[in-house]
């Protein structure tokens, strides 16, 4: 077995028992990164240089270690990837936009650094449209990704960076942010297994704001239980954002999930707003297939009512942009970032924004603006917070009743680039099965439950109440154990991607 | 003070009334910064951008997190105030563009402030005047601007982020110098709680009024102006004073007044234009994402309202029973804690026969004197009390006359020594012997007849001219009471 084809649990077992090294598997990233890249952009910077030297270091701790079978830091010498919306010290952090184009932070995203003080390596920054805002990628400002298991498609976004990365088994595990849908639905159309832990779960400190209310920090991986060791890892509270949770956390025991019906005692509900006119029929087929086989491991399966779901569009293109028009008025070229001139410091912040932001940031800095406008500020932003509200409670109704809700990620698979370019609305409508969970702050996992007749992965998401992650990997863990959509990997070399 | 501006118009008398709000800005003196660990540093002592961190700095992916020393801060001056605090406020952002403003949004508060509905009473020469309090709320600080030609501004951020609380009136003064004495009597409330510098001067304490004129007895509010800029409390009454005036006249010349921010220019005395508004301004606010409501325990609040100090009110009230001053001599006193201090030390070391309010005018009067004149602040009187309390016994027991006591005081004041030394050294001690007054009396009637013949003749205004030259032959240490008696007495014996 090639080194890149070692999920993260394997490689951590084997970077332990010696069978690889840190400087080995660094390598091989780089080498997969250089060769393969090219074609697909996933990458915005790759720290070469500084990965090799640190995996120099973990290869030294690891030989010491295995001398006097010391304590270990969890993931030692494994790299990674990382959305460009977490900064980093000292690398070039950018959101995709040409707005932080040379920006380079002085300190590092919690969350990256908690991979860090587990003995991760981050070996580079992945695409992303820009500040987090689409579904495909092709926002950013450096150009699309391309989606490994067909490079005329779109990988999904905004994480869309992290999850070709993964998919391509560029890295074995990447970070991503999600305040739409941007881990789940990339993770669906990469076939990959993404987490939306609840929100305040992870701490979102150093994740470049776009909805504050919204983001979360969550990993892409090629299996649940990667997923679950690193969201062992991401998640607590942190005194740094006070929005984080101070909530002890339940992990899955995914030992359990080998014996027969692990599932046993689960209810899941399948809400019937998620299916609804548009729907790509093998989507619909794949997720019914697949809550069938949670059934077969013992789950119970029942219809529920989400009746608010489809005012989640609406409601988060009228909060998300709220925010953003606030989290992005930073950026006006007068502390950090490239600065146009002007005659005034007015015109410096407006030509600098102008000409620097791309065209889909200012759709949304102008739809935000105007929602918090005085005259329409009740009509938009203080409605919206209140129809939130319903959304939620439909989530906690439906809780108190299921453990899990079973539904799509998007309503089709990846789509080709450009299919979206001249109409925003309709790439929204890509989001509308992952908004509610953001609007609610449950956290939501998507993973692979087959193949379109395209080749493409086919998606499920489950949904679980608040701080119910352990539930959500349980599950995912134990559909795991008896499907293998999650094993198979795109092909990249020698000619088309197929599965 | 005059409460209203009078003219003529168009023959007839037409009067307005001022109505006036104001909007304080206090830093407060906290170690760090409102939403991060930065230290809070002097603007004038430390070199630009070197309190500055990635949060204040509005670096991409920071977080704010609440400062709970300000947050204390906060609720002791509300309640001070007499405001209810509210257990559960909110902070929101208040969005514009301007290079001091790191994020491009203020936190502050606004729907549900820290807190509400408190009062202020001031004593006006007309009598005592509540002033009711809208809100308290807290807020941060912008950084600052230095403009160095019309092409370059530099920007510091050392202030950005240093937490301010916000105390905003409803519209209750009617004169300048009802302003004036709420900002200070404000001021002292600060200062008595340790919570601000009280320096106008540096911008620790900021104080905007807003005044609006209308016809005597109109219900409804005039165009309001703005007046930004005043860093002493001189410049806030007078500032006010010109601006009522300045309205009254556009008024009277049937020009409307437009809602402007006006700058007082100290040198000139007058109020300038600074920024015409057009319509209100819309800060976009909405509830900040970043920070959960500020949740307040109400045992908190209350704990903190039991170990409220005594503040200058209760303290001035207290002087007057405690001490029989006057309520005016009690109120310069507890102006500043330090000197309200030093007064209470002094009074503990004063003879049991001396009455307090003396010791109280030595110092309202000779001693602010001194400090007045060599610039020394309350913190910093070089003498001590007991000292003074040893030199108010002496003048006060006739020992060394009032003028003596004086000269005493400047020099105890200029190198520290002790009042009685002083005395001693200088052979200050007041002579009160009657035969030897009589001497000396006698002496100078002799030597000046010409003087005495023509108080004899009934120009009764050579008597102090007498009386000085006697003091003058005893060098100044004859009782001055026992002078004035023997030269009476010995003119009208002749």
């Amino acid at each position: 077995m090639e080194v890149f084809e070692l999920t993260l649990a394997d490689l951590r077992r084997a970077l332990r028992r010696g069978d690889l090294s840190a400087g080995e598997a660094t390598r091989a990233c780089l080498e997969r990164i250089a060769r393969l890249d090219p074609l697909l952009h996933a990458f915005l910077y790759v720290a070469a240089e500084r990965a090799l030297a640190e995996a120099e270091r973990a290869d030294r701790r690891l030989r010491a270690a295995r001398r006097s079978a010391d304590d270990l830091p969890p993931l030692l010498g494994v790299p990674m990837a990382v959305k460009d919306v977490l900064v980093v010290e000292g690398m070039p952090c950018t959101a995709g936009s040409k707005i932080l184009e040379g920006f380079l932070p002085p300190f590092t995203a919690t969350a990256v650094r908690r991979l860090q003080e587990a003995g991760a390596i981050v070996i580079g920054k992945t695409n992303t449209d820009e500040f987090a805002m689409g579904s495909s990628t092709e926002n950013s400002a450096y150009g699309p990704t391309r989606n490994p298991w067909a490079l005329d498609r779109v990988p999904g976004g905004s994480s869309g960076g992290s999850a070709a990365a993964v998919a391509a088994r560029l890295v074995p595990a990447a970070l991503g942010s999600d305040t739409g849908g941007s881990v789940r639905q990339p993770a669906a159309f990469c076939g990959l297994t993404g987490l939306k832990p609840t929100y305040g779960r992870v701490s979102r400190y150093g994740l470049i704001a776009y909805g504050s209310s919204l983001d979360c920090v969550g990993p892409l991986a090629r299996t649940a239980e990667d997923a679950a060791l690193l969201f062992a890892l991401l998640a607590g509270r942190d005194p740094l954002d006070s929005t984080s949770a101070d909530l002890p956390l339940t992990l899955p025991d995914l030992e359990a999930a080998s014996t027969s019906r692990p599932l046993r005692g689960l209810r899941i509900g399948v809400p019937d707003e998620y299916f609804v006119a548009g729907i790509q029929p093998e989507v619909e087929a794949g997720v019914r297939a697949a809550v069938e086989a949670l059934a077969g491991l013992g789950a119970e399966v029942c219809p529920i009512r989400l009746p608010h779901t489809e005012y989640a569009l609406p409601v988060y293109y009228i909060l998300a942009p709220a925010e953003a028009s606030a989290n992005l008025a930073r950026y006006d070229g007068i502390r950090y970032g490239p600065r146009l001139a002007g005659a005034s410091p007015q015109e410096v912040m407006a030509r600098t924004r102008g000409q620097r932001f791309g065209a889909e940031v200012e759709r949304r800095i102008m739809l935000g603006t105007y929602a918090l406008s005085r005259g329409y500020y009740e009509a938009y932003y203080a409605q919206a917070q209140k129809v939130r509200t319903l959304i939620r409670r439909d989530f906690e109704a439906a809780f108190e009743r299921v453990d899990l809700i079973a539904a799509p990620v998007a309503p089709t698979t990846a789509f080709p680039l450009g299919a979206h370019r001249d109409d925003p609305l309709s790439m929204y409508l890509e989001d509308i099965y992952t908004l509610p969970a953001n609007l609610a702050g449950v956290p939501g996992l998507a993973f692979p439950v087959g193949f379109d007749d395209q080749g493409l992965p086919l998606s499920m998401q489950l949904m679980a109440a608040p701080f119910r992650e352990d539930l959500l990997l349980l599950a995912a863990h134990a559909y795991q154990q008896v499907a293998d959509w999650h094993r198979r990997a795109p092909r990249l070399e020698g000619g088309a991607p197929q599965n | 003070m005059q409460s209203s501006a009078r003219f003529c118009v168009m023959g007839e008398k037409m009067s307005y009334e001022a109505v006036i709000g104001l909007e304080i800005h206090a830093e407060l003196a906290t170690r760090s910064k409102m939403f991060c660990a930065c230290p809070v540093v002097d603007p004038q002592e430390a070199a630009p951008n070197t309190a500055v961190c990635p949060v204040c700095a509005g670096m991409p992916g920071t977080l704010p997190v609440v400062n709970a020393a300000a947050v204390e801060y906060g609720v002791r001056v509300a309640l001070a105030l007499g405001c209810e605090v509210n257990p559960r406020s909110l902070f929101a952002r208040k969005n514009y563009f301007y290079p001091d403003l790191p994020k491009g949004y203020q936190i502050s508060q606004y729907e549900q402030p820290l807190a509400r509905n408190g009062r202020l009473v001031i004593h006006t020469a007309a009598g005592e005047k509540t002033i009711r309090i809208r809100r308290v709320h807290l807020e941060e600080d912008t950084g600052k601007l230095t403009h160095l030609g019309p092409d370059r501004s530099l920007v510091d951020l050392n202030r950005a982020g240093v937490p301010l609380l916000e105390i905003v009136t409803e519209p209750d003064f009617r004169a300048a110098e009802e302003v004036r004495l709420y900002a200070q009597a404000l001021r002292a409330i600060l200062r008595y709680l340790g919570v601000n510098s009280g320096d106008l001067q540096k911008g620790a304490l900021r104080i905007e009024p807003n005044i609006s004129l209308r016809p005597m007895g109109s219900q409804t509010f005039g165009t309001k102006v703005e007046i930004k800029n005043l860093n002493s409390f001189r410049a806030l009454e007078r500032a006010v004073a010109y601006e009522i005036e300045r309205q009254a006249q556009r008024l009277e010349a049937g020009e409307a007044v437009q809602q402007v921010t006006m700058g007082w220019d100290e040198d000139r005395q007058v109020t300038v234009l600074q920024r015409v508004k057009e319509g209100e301004d819309d800060y976009r606010y909405f509830p900040e994402p970043d920070l959960p409501p500020l949740v307040l325990e109400a045992a908190w609040i209350e704990g903190l309202r039991a170990s409220l100090p005594e503040l200058p009110e209760g303290r001035a009230r207290r002087f007057v029973e405690q001490y029989g001053l006057t309520a005016y001599t009690a109120g310069v006193l507890v102006e500043e804690k330090a000197v309200a201090d030093y007064f209470e030390e002094a009074a503990c070391h004063l003879s049991a026969s001396v009455a307090p309010r003396a010791l109280a005018n030595w110092i309202s009067v000779d001693l602010f004197g001194l400090m007045n004149q060599a610039g020394v602040s309350a913190e910093q009187i070089p003498v001590p009390a007991a000292e003074l309390a040893e030199l108010v016994s002496l003048v006060e027991a006739g020992r060394i006359n009032p003028g003596s006591g004086r000269e005493v005081l400047a020099e105890m004041f200029r190198n520290g020594r002790g009042a009685a030394e002083i005395v001693r050294q200088r052979g200050l001690e007041q002579v009160s012997d009657a035969d030897f007054i009589a001497r000396l009396v006698s002496e100078t009637l002799a030597e000046h007849p010409a003087e005495a013949a023509s108080f004899r003749a009934g120009k009764v205004t050579v008597l102090n001219w007498l009386f000085g030259q006697v003091m003058r032959k005893s060098q100044g240490r004859a009782n001055p009471q026992i002078v004035r008696q023997e030269l009476e007495k010995q003119l009208g014996n002749q």
